[in-house]
This record gives C-alpha cells, structure tokens and sequence, in this order.
C-alpha cells in the first residue's frame, strides 16, 4: 500500500515513515507542507494521504485544507488528519462529502502501532477512523437526546465503536462477543435511532455518524 | 403638524429649564444668606451695641457656625441634584448625553468630611459656575423663547375665556393676529435657543479633561492591579499542573525505560510491561498537556479566529446552542480575542451548572468599534453577580480591556448577558 505524509516535524516525519515502512507499506513521499503534499498527490497517485493538521507556512489549519484540496484534487483520494488536539468542527468539515475514506485521529494514536495501521488500511480501503475523543464528545453533546438513552450499554459501547469507523468483525474481537451478537445489537440500535439498516460497514458508519450531527 | 409639536414642546422645555435655572438662582440665594449670616451680625453688633458686642458676636458666629455646615452640605447636595437634573435633560432633550462629573464619594464618612470632599471637588465649583451663568445669561436666552410663549397663552385664554387679562390688544382682529405672531415668534426661536442652551449645557457640566483624566488613571491603576494579580495566579496554576502532570509522568516514564532497560535480558516480560506502562504514560501526559493547553490558548481560535472557536465551543458543550455571527472579516487583537473567548466559555459553564435551559443563544457582532457578544438562555433566571457565580470575576476580567458586562436575569428567566469590548479588527 503507497502513503504519502505531510507532517512539518522531522522527527515525527521520520518516525511515521519508517514504523509504515516497518510495517510493509511504502512511504512515495514524505513532506512538510501543504503544497508540496498536492504535488506529490497528483504525482504518485497514492493509495491514502497521512496529513498534519498544523503545516507550515500558517501553523494553523493549513494540513486540514491541503487535505480537502487533495481530495478535490483527486476526487475520493482517502485522507487521514493526524493532529494533536481533536474538534467535533474539523471532524464535521473532513466528513462533510460523506463519501468515506476520511480518517482523523489525535497523534498519540501513533503509539500503538498496530491499531494505527489498521485504522490507515480501513482508510485507504474506503472506511472511516475517528478518534474515540471525537466519538466521546459526539455522545456527550448528544446525552441529552431521548433516544440515545434508550440504548442499552453494551448497544452504546457498539455504537461508540461503529461510530469510530470499526467493522463489525472489529467489534466482536475487541468486545469479545461473537459477530452474530454484534449484527444483533447494530440491527437493535438502528431500529431505536431509526436510521436505514445497511449490510455495508461503511455506509453504517457514516448513517451513525450523520446522526449524531458531525 | 409634527413639525408645529415638535415647536411646541421645544418651548414647553425651555419653560421648564428656566424654571431649574431659578431653582438655581433660589439655592444659591439660601447659600449665600447662611453664608453672610455672621457677617450680617458682626455689623449690626459693631453699629448699635457697644456694651454687648462680645456676646453678640459670640452668639452671631456660633448660630451658622453650628447650623451653617449642614445648610451647606445640603446646598451642595441641591446643586448636585439640579446639575444633574441639567446633566439628564441635556442627554434626553438635545441629544448631549453628559457623564457625572464628580470625585467617588466613600460611604459611611462623616458630615465634615463629606463637605470637605464636596468643596474640594472641582466639580462642585463648575457645577457653581453653570448655575450663576443659567440664572443669568442662560435665563436671558431662555426667556427670548418663554415670554412671547407665555404671553401668547395668555392671549389665547382671554381669547377663549373671554376674561380681562394683563393683556388687551384694540379690536378683535388685531387681538388675533397680535396672539399669532407671538405664538409665531416663540415657536420660531424655540429650538435654536434650547439648542444654544444644550450646548452652554453640555460645556459647562461636563467632567473638566483633568477630571476624566484623573477618572481613567484610577480606572487603569485598578483593572491593571487585578490583570497583574489574575495572570499570576494562573501562571502559577499552570506551573502546579505541569508539576503533578506532565513532568511528572515523565519522570515515571524515564524510570520505567530504565528499568526496561536492566532487565530486558534476563526478565524480557518484566521488561515488556514496563515498556507498556512507559507509553500509557506518554499517552497521559500528552492528554494532560493538551487539556492544559487547551485552557491557556485554544487551538480552534488560534487557528480560525473567534466565530469558528466559539462554534467549536459549542459543539463540546452538552447543551442545544444556536450560534449567530456577524463578524466582518478582520480579527480583533490576540488578547481580546482570547477574553472573549473565555468569557463565552465561562457564560455557557454558567448556563450548564445553574440555568436548567433548554436552549442558548450566542450573537455575536461588531459594530461603533465595539465587539458585542451576547449569550441568551432560556433557563431559570436568577444570575447575579453578587452570587458568586463568577460573573463579577468575568466584569473584572473584561475590564482590563474597558469591555463590560450586562446582566438580564429576571426569577423565571430568561437571561440575557451582553459583553462589549472596545477593539479594532485587523
């Protein structure tokens, strides 16, 4: 899988390319600025673009808008935001196409390598990864609503993992139940949100997400 | 039709100002005789009664001695009280809104004090001044208005009443035409003369420069002594947070590596555990610094400016806020932008904590080089910044930058909160 990475600190530049590499993708460009992550971008065609929120020459959002250049650049390009501080308004802007393929995590999220790579592979394939602060603030500005407090725990600890983007299968292997019991529980939950059922991961995903206002 | 009321009642105010600038007169009439009063004695002493002089000059100066402070306080008060009744009008009849001029008066102190407060202020000696120059000069000028007014309405009731009055003009017809040109005439210089008058109003009442001058230095002194003790305070909190937080989870990581480090060989599950712990540590530590940082200067505002950071605001905090804007483009200074931002905040923590609202409101808008914020809720009403609910806290923080802070709360709600700020965008 081909990654391209927009990051402006050296040693996190460095540092990302070569736990990907480590982990059998292939780094076609490692930037530090928006323009130059566009360029590369039309150039190599990568599968999915990494991008630091704050790039130079602003340090502000910089990263956030080269990101959604990119993807008007090359329309459905998979792009994942790294940033060290997450808000529900960055999130909502990324996810406004809803059209998947859209990740945003907060950059401790590095750490724990294998989970990392797994939230890019989903990304790159089309899914989604939102930082579980992200999900947690969804659902605490949404606690007030009646309808979320109709959902059992467990159905809210599923939906609070749907809602970060996780397939299913990733569902039951990090609840440990069966995935018999998740499709139950996601059935459950959609009947009590009244949203749309849909066998597809993603289109779950994103159906969760809309509702809980991104 | 309205332009013939508007006359009309220009010259019903310029009756009703001469009216206070004989009150003047009068008060100043009282002062002076409480005043003159021992000198009246001394001379009468001295002229008749030789034998008794002594006594009488005792007993001259000891009567308005005793009574002469309290009549004079209260004469001073009068003055203030009709001063300000000028000040009030002069805003609400010719549109020259004029501030108090006058030195803070501490509660509690006693008569003496107070009437030393009193002379020394030299607002009392201008407020002197305007009653001297509108019971002479400024009554003259009234009065080009008031008697051909005056004396119309006279005419007018001999007219209709058909009683013998102070004035009779030959004949019916010049009786008729006499009354309407001196109505004419007063309804005529009716306006400009209140205007001239507002004018000699507004000059001689306001605060002098040296006195709005003293005002602001008393302002600045405060506001900078709580700045200096508020940013203090925080500084040392943040240094308390990043003390028992950050450093110290790095302290605990540095450990934990180097302990790693010794037993890798020999106890490599040992080994691993630690190497976990080390990062769930860096993983809390960033989580704090973040939480830190988000309090000094969050990241939002840095990056977007003060609508887009008080959207973000919103959408964090539990609560149904529908927020509008009407910023133009430009971004107020870094400082008054960052206190705005948290005056929101600490507005909606209020909300959250004690207004059981079910919506709020946030407007924000620039106009007359004022950024105005308003926060309205729909909750229980009831905020007062005497309640300790950190409004008074907020009121002075703002101050540093001559923002301030209005408070509706009725019992029952809703509340209203409105905050301007003096700034220019860039």
């Amino acid at each position: 899988m081909r990654v391209a990475i927009a990051e402006d600190l050296f040693l996190l530049r460095d540092g990302l390319s070569r736990m990907l590499e480590a982990h059998g993708f292939s780094v076609t460009a490692a930037v530090d600025n928006g323009d130059d992550l566009l360029a590369a971008v039309a150039a190599d065609r990568p599968d999915i673009a990494i991008v630091d929120v704050r790039l130079p020459p602003t340090f502000t959002d910089e990263g956030l808008r080269a990101a959604i250049a990119a993807r008007k650049l090359v329309p459905g390009l998979p792009v994942l935001v790294l940033s060290q501080y997450v808000e529900q308004l960055y999130a909502r802007e990324l996810l406004a196409g809803r059209s998947g393929g859209v990740g945003y995590l907060l950059k401790d999220r590095v750490f724990d390598s294998a989970q990392f790579t797994d939230a890019v592979r989903r990304v790159a394939a089309g899914g989604t990864a939102m930082d579980p602060e992200v999900i947690a603030r969804l659902l605490a500005r949404n606690s007030g609503d009646g309808t979320l407090a109709a959902l059992s725990p467990r159905e809210r600890e599923v939906l609070t993992l749907m809602a970060e983007g996780r397939s299913n299968a990733a569902i039951a292997q990090r609840m440990v139940i069966t995935e018999r019991a998740v499709a139950k529980h996601t059935a459950s939950i959609f009947i009590k949100l009244d949203l749309q059922p849909s066998d597809d991961d993603n289109r779950r995903v994103l159906a969760v997400l809309a509702y809980l206002g991104t | 039709m309205t332009a013939l009321r508007v006359r009309s009642v220009a010259a019903l105010r310029c009756a009703a100002l001469a009216a206070l600038a004989l009150a003047g007169l009068l008060l100043l009439a009282v002062a002076v005789l409480v005043l003159a009063g021992p000198l009246g004695g001394i001379s009468y002493a001295t002229g008749d009664h030789h034998a008794n002089t002594q006594l009488v000059l005792a007993g001259s100066l000891a009567g308005p001695a005793l009574l002469g402070p309290p009549v004079l306080l209260a004469v001073l008060t009068g003055m203030r009280q009709l001063s300000n009744v000028n000040r009030v009008l002069a805003g609400e009849w010719l549109g020259r809104p004029t501030a108090d001029p006058y030195r803070p008066r501490p509660a509690g102190i006693g008569l003496y004090r107070r009437l030393g407060l009193a002379i020394t202020d030299p607002a009392t000696w201008r407020d002197l001044a305007w009653i001297i120059t509108s019971g002479t000069a400024g009554l003259l000028l009234l009065l080009v208005a008031v008697v051909p007014f005056a004396v119309g309405l006279f005419s007018l009731l001999r007219i209709f009443t058909g009683l013998p009055g102070l004035l009779a003009w030959d004949g019916p017809l010049t009786q008729y035409v006499a009354t309407a040109a001196v109505i004419a005439i007063a309804l005529g210089v009716a306006p400009a003369v209140l205007r001239w008058y507002g004018f000699a109003a507004h000059a001689m009442l306001s605060p002098s420069g040296t006195a709005v001058l003293t005002r602001r230095i008393q302002h600045l002194a405060q506001t900078r002594a709580e700045t200096l003790d508020t940013s203090a305070a925080e500084i040392r909190r943040i240094e308390r947070d990043l003390h028992d937080g950050a450093q110290a989870r790095l302290v605990a990581m540095g450990m934990a590596l180097d302990a790693a480090g010794q037993l890798i060989d020999e106890k490599p599950d040992a080994a691993r555990a630690l190497l976990i712990e080390a990062r769930d540590n860096s993983a809390k530590a960033l989580k704090e610094l973040r939480e830190l940082v988000r309090g000094i200067h969050p990241p939002v505002l840095a990056d977007r400016g003060l609508t887009e950071a008080i959207k973000a605001l919103a959408l964090d905090t539990p609560l149904r806020i529908h927020v509008t804007s009407e910023l133009p483009a430009g971004r107020p200074p870094a400082p008054v932008e960052s206190a705005a931002y948290f005056a929101v905040s600490e507005l909606l923590a209020n909300v959250s904590k004690h207004a059981q609202a079910a919506q709020t409101w946030i407007d924000l808008r620039y106009d007359d080089n004022l950024l105005k914020m308003t926060v309205t809720d729909d909750g229980r009403g009831g905020a007062s910044p005497a309640e300790g609910t950190g409004l008074a806290g907020l009121e002075r923080r703002l101050a540093a930058f001559d923002g301030v802070v209005a408070i509706s709360s009725p019992p029952g709600g809703p509340t209203v909160v409105n905050l301007e700020i003096p700034c220019e965008l860039r």
